[in-house]
């Protein structure tokens, strides 16, 4: 099988042509086995350049061209283009990099010649086994998916929607909203929550392009970039979303009063509740396990006292298939269990509470109306809020959370200017890097906040002097003083960390993304591609992501926005054709590549007992490829023979 | 063991991801950091892609040592790639031991794309030890 | 016509090839009637010289078991490819080398230290070790040169076919035989009596996640009959063995050790197998996957137990 080979060395003007013997190199690349001719020219990208390989290929009958030149990162793609213009399929090229890792890296001349022969060399010996590949393009359906309904699932929703395309936006909770509708003020402007959001909210049920779907989750994900399927599980509310007018009368009657979980059990709900006034949709769901008719059968007050006829028990969990183009998970985080960290007494002291708790006592239209108050009824005269609460902790999260000083000082304020209590902060730095964050500490200073620099090492209630009798005490070592203090206080907050959700790791797996070390969902690069996955078409934004706080929330998600835009905007996307392909002949179905495929493109064929890969999901890392045991998988471009031609070329070299 | 010639220069086959070591390797170059020409690079899409019959034939075939360049862990374009290049190539540097074949000789360096001091420092000090140490020589037993 | 002529010899081996031909039984009564065994050591009483005085290529077909190691295999070797049309490289000693290159693991000078002067049962005071060449009174004794390196036949002849196996199993040898006679022959070169695919395609055992967090050695579990070795954590060569020996290691609760030698395509079955094997280690970071790794504790005799001669690298650094 004999090929026809065109060499081209580029002198890229003295960038190559000063150490390397341009010449020689094309000499010897004469010599070397299928070559039927090897040229020098100046500039190889240039157009000229680039003609002499277009004439060569149709004059000559070239099969196979190399070009010697710069780092393929620069101009593969160039000569690629070139090649196919000249009617030669572009996978018959292969680049020899002689200028950044050759001349450009070289004080010896000889050195250096000798060096771009063995390179030259290689690719001559590899291209040999090279094959024509097709290009294939999908299109890209333009409805996009947004997972989870809060801040940044709003954002990326709204941005998208206002584009003119379709969103379906599942939430699992009844309401949108997430984390923020429950949180009093902001930092650090100290803008009202729910005023800010409340009005985003609104705009997601009424656009027309959004398809809110409250009460689901995802339940299923396949596909690839541009056509995927996914499955959400409508949960029952059992009352009809159409017929309701949100008038609260059933809320109103209803008998029976349980813990509120968006009060974080500090308030109550009924039954049939709906977790906060602007809750989005505005309808209320039943909680069957405490609802008197799913118990009892009784009951059915709410029926009675509805005038549309909404309630209806017989509502059943729906299936519902979705095609989209992309997707993006906003879905957010949990708070760290304080519980876990017994030497502070949370769940065990009264009047140890956590962060969001105390944002529930702050709220207007919180469990108190607003006031700050002991289980005693009291105001606090004296309040301690404890940072770092399950964060940069060896035994719990090593991560810091990021917003838990920012808000640690928001409350503090809130304490301060709602109770006039006497605030001492332990912590171990504060970290109020945004904008405005270091000018609000300093207001937190002129508060007179008492900043202690230690992290507390104990909250307890066992008082060793008159003054700390019916007081919670936080000992901890002040660093700058260098002495353990024992502070007495009223009220202690908790600041405790942002974690993943305990769904995040089925989620991933339903999305087929990964995740980092700390649990959340894993960037495609930390610094380059942060709203990206590993997944084409695949996005994520928010604390999902990491703990970050809200303007970081609301850029991420519109950046997601904008990253679906564009892939939906370009209407179809070109798969890269150097993905692994199995030979059903060869595969003897040992399974040894299923499981390392981190974008699980690899299915087993259980009828024909072989495994196959999905190439549009491959993303070509050939790790399968060097794992299989039967030499079944062959990675396109990158074959074993290819890779040991330029092997063996390169070890065979002279030096 | 002494090399018998005072001008032998080592001959190492480099296997360079794209993503990270490759381009840091073309940083270097852009960066015209100066370092010895011994290793000649192939490019693989990934360091997971290095099947360790590569590096046998490499060493069988005249190869003085193989270097291969990952992304560092956790940055892997791939996500997990360069993990399965670890868990290779660690056992992998069990069975060269037991070959004979010194340690120096098989290298698994973490390469990103912004490290181009850092990936001519790796080439310049394998190049050296593998002088010390001196040529391979693996005629496989052909010796009878 | 007369019948074909056929020819049996061993060389450095176990014995085990010859007895899977002898495990033919009546078969090999019925055989005998259709084929003129010429040659045979452990059988039959032919010399040296017998096939010396017969003509080039008048074997029609011989079976060499055994690897290369001695000067004498290596003669043989050479005599009966010259008087042979079919030359077979019967076993995986002939085919990789088998057992006895596990010698390459080690050299000449220190197994005959161990053999010859080391062992506890070895009464050697004068430190005697053997020579090629003696002097006695009567004149010259002379033994076969025993190898640094063994090798393979195919690296010291050339083979026509190879049938792989520790042994070939019996209704294989039995098949390549009626084959023969039959003048069934396949593509010069081929491996026959053997599958194209791996173990794994014919292991009925249900084959699992294949994620490894201990390497377990055979004596330190009792498997699961239903479930796959190296899901359980021993080392199983078959997904980097060739198949048709009817997985009978498997049945008997005992992993395969590569004895068929590498899948069709395979460079070197060692290197692929510690590929598939450590890819799968279900470890992310340094620590954990080098403990793992430290569970194989002999890769060479684990992964090259009887192909170490065909490998790439061949043998250790000597």
């Amino acid at each position: 099988m004999a090929e026809k080979i065109g060499v081209y060395v580029c002198d890229c003007g003295s960038n190559i042509a000063q150490m390397v013997n341009c010449k020689s190199v094309v000499d010897y690349a004469a010599t070397l086995p299928n070559v039927t001719v090897a040229r020098e020219y100046q500039y190889m990208c240039s157009d000229p350049g680039q003609e002499l390989i277009k004439k060569d290929i149709k004059g000559l009958g070239l099969t196979r061209v190399v070009v010697a030149s710069c780092s393929p990162l620069m101009h593969e793609l160039t000569f690629r283009r070139a090649v196919e213009e000249g009617g030669l399929n572009q996978f018959l090229f292969q680049m020899a990099n002689i200028r950044e890792q050759c001349s450009w890296i070289s004080e010896n001349k000889e050195m250096a010649t000798e060096r771009a022969k063995a390179i030259v060399g290689a690719a001559v010996k590899r291209v040999v086994f090279q094959e024509p590949l097709e290009v294939k393009k999908v299109p890209v359906n333009p409805n996009v998916l947004v997972v989870g309904g809060g801040i940044t699932g709003i954002e990326a929703a709204l941005q998208i929607a206002d584009s003119g395309k379709k969103v379906y936006l599942v939430e699992k909770e009844p309401t949108i909203g997430g984390y923020m509708a429950r949180f009093d003020k902001t930092f650090p402007t100290l803008d009202c929550a729910a005023c800010i959001l409340t009005p985003k909210m609104v705009n997601v049920a009424q656009h027309p392009n959004i398809e809110l779907l409250s009460y689901s989750d995802v339940t299923g994900f396949s596909g690839y970039v541009g056509n995927f399927t996914a499955r959400i599980r409508r949960r029952p509310r059992y009352v009809d979303e159409e017929k309701c007018n949100g008038c609260g009368l059933c809320t109103e009657k209803c008998p029976i009063s349980v813990p509120s979980e968006f009060e974080c059990g500090l308030g109550k709900r009924k039954a049939i509740y709906r977790p906060f006034p602007q809750a989005v949709p505005n309808v209320p769901v039943i909680d069957r396990e405490h609802c008197l008719f799913f118990m009892k059968g009784i009951c059915k007050v709410c029926v009675k006292f509805c005038p549309r006829g909404a309630i209806n028990f017989d509502q059943m969990e729906e299936y519902k298939d979705l095609d989209v183009g992309t997707a993006i998970l906003a879905t957010g985080f949990d708070l760290f269990d304080a519980s876990k960290v017994k030497q502070y007494g949370y769940g065990r002291l009264s009047n140890v509470i956590t962060s969001l708790e105390f944002e529930r006592f702050s709220h207007a239209s919180g469990p108190t109306g607003g006031k700050i108050l002991l289980k005693n009824g009291q105001m606090p005269a004296s309040v301690a809020i404890l940072h770092c609460i399950g964060s940069r902790d060896t035994n719990f999260n090593e991560y810091c959370s990021r917003v838990c000083c920012m808000y640690s000082m928001k409350i503090a304020h809130l304490a301060h200017e709602k109770t006039g209590a006497k605030v001492y902060e332990f912590y171990i730095d504060i970290r109020a890097f945004g904008k405005g964050y270091e000018e609000f500490y300093k207001r937190l200073l002129e508060e007179d906040t008492v900043f202690i620099r230690g992290k507390a090492a104990e909250v307890t209630d066992f008082a060793q002097t008159a003054a700390e009798k019916g007081k919670l005490i936080v000992v901890a070592e002040d660093t700058l003083l260098g002495i353990v203090r024992r502070i007495p206080v009223d009220l202690v907050v908790l600041s405790v960390g942002l974690v993943p959700r305990k769904d995040a790791a089925d989620l991933a797996r339903v999305f087929s993304i990964s995740r980092s070390q700390d649990g959340f969902f894993l960037e495609r690069h930390p610094k380059l591609a942060p709203v990206s996955t590993a997944s084409d078409g695949i996005f994520i934004a928010g604390s999902c992501q990491g703990p970050k706080d809200i303007p970081d929330s609301v850029a991420q998600g519109a950046a997601a926005a904008a990253n679906a835009l564009s892939l939906i905007d370009r209407k179809e996307v070109a798969l890269e054709p150097t993905v692994a392909v199995i030979d059903e002949e060869s595969c003897s179905g040992c399974k040894i590549c299923l499981g390392l495929c981190a974008f699980n493109a690899i299915t087993f064929d259980e009828s024909k007992r072989v495994s196959r890969v999905n190439d549009a999901l491959c993303k070509g890392c050939g790790v399968c490829v060097a794992a299989c045991p039967s030499g079944a998988i062959e990675q396109r471009n990158f074959t074993d023979d290819q890779l040991l031609a330029e092997v063996e070329s390169v070890c065979a070299s002279e030096r | 063991m002494t090399n018998l010639t005072s001008n032998f220069e080592p001959n190492i086959v480099g296997f360079l991801c794209k993503w990270c070591a490759y381009t840091g390797a073309d940083l270097a170059g852009t960066s015209r950091i100066k370092y010895p020409p011994n290793v000649t690079p192939i490019r693989v899409m990934c360091s997971g892609r290095v099947d360790p019959v590569l590096v046998m034939k490499a060493l069988s075939s005249g190869a003085d040592g193989v270097l291969i360049a990952g992304c560092h862990p956790g940055d892997c374009h791939y996500t997990s790639g360069n993990v399965k290049t670890i868990r290779r190539f660690k056992l992998l540097q069990r069975m060269l031991d037991q070959f004979g074949i010194e340690r120096d000789r098989v290298r698994l360096e973490w390469v990103s794309a912004s490290e181009g001091e850092r990936y001519a420092q790796v080439v310049e000090n394998m190049t050296e030890t593998l002088r010390t140490l001196g040529p391979l020589n693996w005629n496989g037993g052909k010796e009878v | 016509m007369a019948n074909p002529k056929a020819a049996f010899y061993w060389a450095s081996s176990c014995g085990g090839c010859e007895i899977s031909v002898l495990e033919l039984g009546k078969g090999l009564v019925d055989l005998s009637k259709k084929v003129d065994i010429v040659f045979w050591p452990i059988a039959l009483d032919f010399k040296y010289s017998d096939v010396e005085s017969m003509p080039e290529k008048s074997i029609d077909v011989c079976f060499f078991n055994g690897a290369i190691q001695t000067s004498e295999n290596e003669h043989m070797a050479k005599l009966l490819r010259e008087k042979s049309k079919i030359l077979i490289a019967f076993g995986a000693c002939a085919n990789g080398g088998g057992i006895p290159a596990l010698a390459n693991t080690t050299s000449r000078e220190q197994i005959f230290t161990r053999v010859y002067k080391e062992t506890p049962t070895t009464d050697n005071p004068k430190g005697i070790i053997p020579e090629t060449k003696v002097q006695v009174k009567e004149g010259e004794l002379t033994i076969p040169e025993f190898y640094n390196t063994v090798r393979t036949l195919d690296q010291t002849v050339d083979v026509d076919y190879y049938v792989p196996g520790c042994p070939p199993v019996g209704e294989q040898v039995a098949a390549v035989m009626n084959d023969i006679v039959g003048g069934k022959l396949p593509q010069k070169g081929s491996v026959i009596g053997a599958s194209d695919k791996s173990l794994c395609d014919e292991c009925k055992r249900v084959k699992g996640d294949r994620k490894i967090k201990k390497i377990v050695r055979t004596y330190e579990i009792i498997p699961d009959t239903e479930k796959c070795l190296l899901d359980q954590g021993i080392i199983c060569m078959g997904p980097a063995t060739r198949g048709g020996c009817g997985a009978q290691c498997i049945s008997a609760n005992m992993p395969c050790r590569g004895c068929y030698g590498a899948v069709p395509g395979v460079l070197d079955q060692g290197a692929k197998m510690l590929s598939a094997l450590s890819s799968n280690f279900d470890a992310e970071n340094e620590q954990e996957i080098e403990r793992i790794a430290n569970g194989v504790l002999d890769p060479i005799g684990t992964f090259y137990r009887y192909t170490l001669a065909r490998s790439l690298l061949r043998r250790a650094k000597a």
